[in-house]
């Protein structure tokens, strides 16, 4: 079980994240009940079904999906888990980049999969705001220590638009 | 050079600690051996054949003499006493302990230098003309951008986990030094109705896939170089393949797509940044630049006497100043070159002992100032002609002074199968053999201007393919071999060398590269250097020579079942 970061502290996880088995098609896979993030492929064939019976949308990610397709659909969702199935694969970087700063998603954005101590910085400055670190990894020196490596930043992103050059007091 | 300021240093002090806390993680067995690995390569860290490898950033090629003092005591302290300078810029210590390599960061952070994203899948050091700021055919000063595309490139959030490594070049004279049309961006600066920009070529590269990068854009006002880079970026990290850390460089995304589809989406998505705050104000240019303002020169309108007279007087001081200095935009000043490539001495090594003498004769002759290139040489780019005897005299006595920058035994070698483990054969014994063949003076300035690159395997860390002749090491078998490519260049016309044929065991090579020499010798006209014979002549006669009398296929096959 992933260890959900949020707000400098561990949260109790109140989604859960439906998963298309093998055999299961997006639209015909059941829908459950509650607070459900939904695959991208579910959302878009079963969209209407989906915001007609859940007042809370979860939406999920995967590397390769296009935040283009869901660009106008950001209203709907309460929060946007992006996947790192690998911690190396930094795709996920330039979608939540994309959602926050071109278009302006307000809701919570969650790193999923192989989340880890050592990238929660870039995480945090892309925009996102919640993470569900890995089982096992240390959770309390994740939060005390992995946000804040570094004392400044260089070039702007969406925690901080404005590069360091443009906030020089000299 | 460019001073760090409070925030530049903390960030450096910032990063040991965050690399000390890593190393500890994952000794106590917090993180894997698998999550620690990106984690050591953006410092520099790898594991390799003998011993850890330790690459240090020589950004954009500058260092001061401090820094190249603490280099020296780096290297004597925690390695054997030397260092290797590589085609990138940085410095490379072989035997370090990693255990030690936190205590190392911390040491050179004294001097701001580190290790920051020296390998890894995320931007690296930035490279440029090793004579910026003094080339007599300097458009605009390239370092000044340098330094803010580095300060942009350092622990950029979006993009420390790209699909693979991410090489800058940037050049701003006429005749571009600085290999740009195989970076996965280069940069060109030039100066267009007043305006002062880039043309910006992506997608070229070395390595396994050779391929010239082409033009994106002609022409990028100056100011949007920033923004412009992260709509590049963000469209490679987005759709760069990552199934195939072959294809994975951005030149098979250019490739795929064709350069103006690949154009298209990144003006496409530069036009939702242009403008926006990553565009440099004139402020910090100025800010920057600053730092890279002339040194104080002294008005020098004749010509040293002396300097005339030692020049007629002594050969071997008038050959060491043809070859080993460049010219200075400035009257009576001289950039000097200071050979790596003593033959018999691994290219790019250098001692600790030589990084200091390096270092006082920066401090008495060139502004305490240096720079390397990418051909693996240390450059003293602001010496007085009046100087350059006593220079030379002392370069000589430490074994800088060998008199062959350009010529053939001025080898770009990397550290091949000695010590990297990426190989598949050794490189440096290769080029110490020609070097060995090719030991007589005389001879070496008769042949006169030419590249000889040599790679230990097709990722061509040794720059091959731009070599006039190229050499990669290959497997076949599990035997080490060689093949040899021909007119491969750097430069304007900078094009891949064409392979001549079936390759060669290392004892055959410094006869084919002997055989290839006489090739141009018995054919050149006055005045033409090797590349512009071959242009001439074709590959044909080097090839024929070559293989002259030597077994192919089924009549090599038999000979080799009879021995």
């Amino acid at each position: 079980m992933a260890q959900l970061i949020k707000q400098g502290a561990l949260a109790a996880d109140t989604w859960t994240t439906l998963t298309l088995a093998e055999e299961a098609r997006p639209e015909s896979v059941a829908l459950p009940a509650g607070d459900v993030i939904f695959p991208l492929a579910v959302w878009l064939a079963r969209k209407n079904e989906i915001v007609s019976c859940h007042k809370r949308i979860g939406l999920l990610l995967q590397p390769d999906d296009k935040v283009e397709e869901i660009a106008a659909d950001l209203e709907y969702f309460v929060v946007i888990a992006i996947n790192f199935p690998k911690f190396v694969d930094g795709r996920g970087y330039s979608t939540a980049a994309l959602l926050r700063q071109r278009y302006h998603y307000q809701g919570e954005l969650r790193a999923v999969g192989d989340v880890l101590h050592d990238q929660l910085f870039f995480m945090k400055r892309v925009g996102f705001d919640s993470y569900a670190l890995k089982d096992g990894k240390n959770a309390v020196y994740a939060i005390d220590q992995g946000f804040s490596p570094f004392s400044a930043t260089y070039q702007g992103s969406t925690d901080q638009p404005e590069p360091h050059f443009r906030r020089r007091t000299a | 050079m460019y001073k760090y300021d409070a925030i530049d240093r903390q960030l450096i002090l910032d990063r040991v600690e965050q690399f000390r806390d890593q190393v500890n993680r994952w000794q106590a067995g917090e993180l894997t051996d698998d999550e620690f690995r990106p984690l050591r390569l953006q410092n520099g860290l790898y594991i390799q054949r003998h011993a850890p490898m330790f690459r240090i950033a020589v950004p954009y090629g500058m260092l001061n003499s401090a820094q190249l003092r603490k280099l020296a005591h780096v290297a004597r302290q925690y390695d054997r006493g030397y260092g290797h300078f590589t085609t990138r810029h940085n410095l490379q210590l072989n035997w370090p302990k990693l255990t030690d390599v936190p205590d190392i960061l911390a040491e050179l952070a004294e001097v701001d230098l580190h290790a920051i994203q020296t390998s890894g899948n995320c931007i690296r050091n930035i490279t440029t003309d090793q004579f910026a700021g003094v080339a007599a055919d300097e458009i605009i000063d390239p370092r000044p951008l340098a330094e803010i595309l580095r300060q942009w490139s350092t622990f950029h959030p979006e993009f420390a986990f790209l699909p693979r490594k991410f090489k800058f070049a940037i050049s701003g004279t006429e005749e571009d030094r600085a290999v740009t049309w195989f970076h996965d961006i280069g940069l060109h600066l030039k100066v267009v109705d007043g305006v002062t920009g880039f043309t910006v070529i992506v997608g070229g590269g070395l390595g396994r896939t050779p391929i010239r990068g082409q033009v994106v854009r002609e022409f990028l006002p100056w100011q949007h170089i920033l923004s412009y880079c992260e709509a590049i970026l963000r469209v490679y990290n987005r759709f760069g393949r990552r199934d195939n850390a072959y294809k994975a460089r951005i030149k098979i995304l250019v490739q795929a797509l064709g350069v103006e589809e690949f154009a298209k989406l990144v003006e496409a998505e530069w036009a939702h940044a242009k403008d926006g705050p990553a565009t440099i104000t004139q402020a910090e240019y100025e800010r920057v630049a600053a730092h890279f303002g002339a040194p104080t020169y002294e008005t020098i309108s004749t010509v040293d006497a002396d300097y005339q007279a030692k020049i007629v007087e002594e050969k071997a001081f008038a050959r060491w100043v043809e070859r080993n200095t460049h010219a200075h935009k400035v009257d009576g000043y001289a950039a000097v070159t200071l050979s790596l490539k003593p033959h018999g001495v691994a290219p790019g090594d250098i001692t600790s002992e030589q990084m200091e003498v390096v270092a006082d004769l920066a401090d008495r002759y060139s502004f305490g100032e240096l720079r390397i290139s990418h051909e693996q040489n240390v450059i003293l780019a602001d010496v007085k002609l009046a100087d350059l005897y006593t220079v030379w005299q002392q370069a000589k006595a430490a074994g800088l002074a060998t008199p062959n920058i350009g010529l053939l035994t001025s080898i770009i070698c990397c550290p091949g199968g000695d010590f990297c483990d990426l190989a598949n054969a050794k490189s440096i014994p290769i080029a110490t053999a020609i070097q060995q063949r090719f030991d007589d003076l005389d001879y070496l300035f008769d042949i006169g201007e030419i590249d000889l690159n040599i790679s230990g395997c097709m990722n061509a860390c040794g720059h091959h393919h731009v070599g006039h002749i190229g050499v990669l090491g290959v497997d076949k078998n599990n035997d080490e071999f060689y093949q040899v490519t021909l007119g491969g260049r750097q430069g304007n016309d900078a094009k891949l060398g064409k392979v001549i044929g079936p390759s060669f065991s290392a004892g055959e090579m410094p006869d084919v590269v002997e055989k290839i020499i006489q090739v141009y010798l018995e054919n050149r006209h006055p005045d033409e250097r090797f590349i512009d014979t071959f242009d001439r002549i074709g590959i044909d006669p080097f090839k024929n020579r070559v293989y002259e009398g030597r077994a192919h296929g089924k009549a090599k096959a038999a000979q080799k079942e009879a021995a």
